[in-house]
């Protein structure tokens, strides 16, 4: 019991990134009708957010400080970062190490840009242009994306720390009543699940209780009616790509501390969310949710001991298979719309 | 000639005549000028631009007449490599069985992919082959380590069997080759300053080429290409008129499953080592990209691509700062330190963010990849009024 337990935690924070990367991949395609492969570039760039954000705040000015004396007798450097000259100390101390948290204020504009110069900027031409081209285009963004990140910081992942008040772990298992130290879990990851779950509901609050949002949705179910009612559709779209980029970034953001940023963290995980994507069920918002959750723990489950013994490698490829399957037997996904992409 | 008409035969024997020519052509500079660094024409190169040549050709097959755009062909690459690596360990050096073998076993692994991927069409194809190269690529690394080594990849030890062939030859590793041709084996011809290598191994890829090349022109033009160019255009109709179109998309993807393995067979007679990286879904990316440059749909344009790419990313990894500078000598200071600066995130190890701009901006503005490139150039120099439009359309995606 408690070893389930365990496993559906441990399955809970990757299944987050992949709920929330998902969503926003299904917003772009449910709205704009394009397969965005640069999806995972936006989650990267969203973790670089932190890197930056984390880097800006620690920049330092270097002063001697002549009462001391370093290891060679020479009178000693003392770095200070601005941050502390500024705001004295301890609340200097404090903001760099609640670098991360604070990185969510900083990526959100980041993001809407991004998303907005790349909707605008390319694939805006590309609406008309079968399947294929976008994927093809977007494949190629991603691409010189990933490249620019790795130009400016370097091939090799960057640890990006999260705030010391989270930064242990906590036994579970004791607060609801199981033997301790059974399950041990990180308070970070708690705190990505929740962050997930507001972000979800945040989306879906927007799109069903917000103006706006039903216009989108109607948007969605018949562009063309909608645009000769007399509202400008394809504005309310862009800002709906917008808002997926913001997603994954903030997804990104939220998930430095896991797992320190590198330049190829975002192909890794498209490969993955469109896999969900598409057992959610191409454009269903719910789907996608669901399926990432759902893929994320299955994923951790199946790389239990017991199961890897019984079945050995299972744990690399249960996503893949689970996905063909679904694929095969289901074409629409669990919770896909019928008629949408169905072939 | 050979069943090919007479624009095709020409076009062939260009290829055959270019191919053969080669190492003359591709090292025009010479040995110890300042330019050598351009010149292409040493073997190892030469024969990634055919194994990759033939990969993409096989690509083609499916991707530019069927419109089904897969994104897991490097698996069938990556079974090929092993497949010819064992055959290696296990029966002779000698590359035939090796080559013959990748073929068979990657045309068997992409049956059994090809059968449950075609299934679906568009986007989930796409997806539901990338699936299947990332399930291998992660077995390769975990699971099946017997039979692939893991992360070391599969090389060749002093104690394989070889049944047919030796263990070792004087405590060593025989080497790779055709009959006793050892596939190392290069001729050298100093002609004035210039330094010509004829390998081989580049050779016996030529021939291997030119016969894939030769059978995709005959695909191209039969009954059959014209079935799956007749799925690119409309599926549907195709099936309302009462053909299942089923048969012919698996024939094409076995046969470009069976190209990919072939480059496959022919990278490992060249040097005898597999890895699993071969497989990994970046690896499929660049047979997209190599189709997709040279123009999918025509006959050589993948072979352009693929060259293009190969040559360009040798070039670009060596050129590094002190390089430009040399080049900007005349230049005045500051201008020749602000090119350079401009130039260097696109250079040495920046290539694929060259690759990856190139590469949207061919899908942008240029559909057709460089031969529709070459095309416009020849109708703006001709200035030819052609009444009929352009018979390469872009690739549309199967519906």
């Amino acid at each position: 019991m408690d070893a389930i337990l365990l496993q559906i935690l441990n399955g809970l924070d990757k299944g987050s990134a992949y709920a929330l990367i998902a969503l926003g991949l299904t917003l772009i395609f449910g709205t704009l009708g394009v397969v965005n492969f640069a999806h995972g570039a936006l989650f990267m760039i969203g973790a670089f957010c932190a890197v930056t954000l984390s880097r800006i705040l620690t920049l330092s000015f270097t002063t001697i400080d002549p009462e001391r004396t370093d290891f060679l007798g020479n009178p000693l450097k003392v770095e200070t970062p601005y941050v502390e000259s500024w705001f004295g100390p301890e609340i200097g101390t404090a903001i760099i190490d609640w670098s991360v948290p604070l990185a969510i204020l900083f990526s959100i504009p980041i993001m809407a840009m991004v998303g907005l110069v790349m909707e605008r900027g390319l694939i805006k031409y590309f609406y008309k242009r079968p399947h294929a081209d976008q994927i093809l285009v977007t494949f190629g963004l991603a691409i010189v994306l990933q490249e620019i990140i790795k130009y400016f910081f370097g091939a090799n992942p960057i640890p990006t720390p999260a705030p010391p008040a989270f930064s242990g772990s906590f036994d579970f298992g004791a607060l609801i009543g199981f033997d301790p130290n059974l399950i041990i879990y990180p308070y970070w990851r708690i705190v990505y699940f929740l962050f997930a779950g507001v972000i979800i509901g945040a989306v879906f609050a927007f799109l069903q209780f917000t103006t706006f949002g039903m216009v989108v949705r109607a948007g969605m179910a018949d562009r063309q009616t909608v645009g000769l009612l007399g509202i400008d559709i394809d504005k309310r779209f862009t800002v709906m790509f917008a808002i997926a980029a913001i997603v994954a970034g903030l997804a990104g953001v939220m998930y430095a501390p896991i797992n320190s940023p590198n330049y190829h963290m975002g192909m890794d995980f498209l490969v993955l969310s469109f896999v969900v994507v598409v057992v959610g069920g191409m454009g269903s918002l719910p789907g996608a949710v669901l399926a990432g959750f759902l893929l994320g723990i299955l994923e951790s489950f199946a790389s239990m001991a017991q199961v890897v013994a019984l079945l050995p490698g299972i744990n690399q490829i249960i996503i893949y298979l689970v996905a063909i399957i679904i694929l095969l037997t289901r074409p629409r996904g669990l919770m896909g719309r019928k008629g949408v992409m169905e072939n | 000639m050979f069943g090919l008409d007479k624009k095709d035969t020409s076009l062939f024997f260009l290829v055959v005549v270019l191919v053969a020519l080669a190492p003359f052509l591709l090292n025009p500079f010479p040995e110890n000028s300042e330019l050598a660094q351009f010149n292409a024409g040493y073997p190892d190169l030469m024969q990634r631009f055919l194994i990759f040549g033939i990969f993409a050709i096989g690509f083609n097959i499916l991707f530019g007449l069927t419109g089904y755009l897969s994104f897991g062909h490097a698996a069938f690459l990556g079974v090929g490599s092993y497949a010819g690596v064992w055959m290696m360990k296990l029966l002779t050096m000698n590359v035939i069985p090796a080559i013959f073998m990748s073929v068979v076993f990657a045309g068997l692994f992409s049956l059994l992919v090809g059968y449950i991927s075609l299934r679906r069409s568009g986007i989930y194809f796409s997806i539901l082959t990338l699936a299947f190269a990332q399930m291998s690529f992660s077995l390769a690394y975990s699971v099946l380590t017997p039979i692939t080594a893991g992360e070391t990849g599969l090389q060749l030890a002093l104690d394989d069997p070889r049944i047919i062939g030796v263990s070792a030859v004087d405590g060593s590793i025989p080497a790779a080759n055709l009959f006793g041709l050892p596939m190392r084996e290069s001729f050298e011809l100093a002609m004035g300053g210039w330094l010509f290598t004829f390998n081989a191994g580049y050779y016996l890829c030529a021939v291997v080429m030119l016969a894939a090349f030769y059978v995709a022109i005959r695909i191209f033009r039969s009954p059959f290409g014209m079935m799956l160019r007749a799925v690119k255009s409309n599926q549907q109709r195709m099936n309302f008129t009462g053909v299942n179109s089923k048969p012919y998309t698996l024939a094409a993807f076995v046969i470009s499953g069976m190209y990919a393995g072939l480059a496959g067979g022919l990278m490992v007679a060249m040097d005898p080592l597999a890895g699993a990286e071969r497989m990994q879904w970046t690896a499929s990316g660049e047979v997209v990209l190599m189709t997709i440059l040279g123009g999918a749909g025509t006959l050589i344009g993948p072979v352009l691509g693929a060259g293009f790419i190969k040559y360009f990313e040798n070039i670009f990894s060596k050129i590094n700062d002190n390089v430009l500078y040399e080049w900007f000598s005349a230049l005045p200071d500051g201008l020749a330190d602000v090119l350079v600066f401009v130039i260097h995130p696109f250079i040495g190890k920046g290539w694929h963010l060259t690759l990856g701009i190139m590469f949207m901006l061919i899908v942008i503005f240029l559909p057709g990849g460089i031969m529709e490139g070459i095309e416009r150039l020849g109708r703006l120099f001709s200035r030819k009024k052609k009444s009929e439009t352009p018979s390469r359309a872009a690739p549309a995606p199967a519906e």
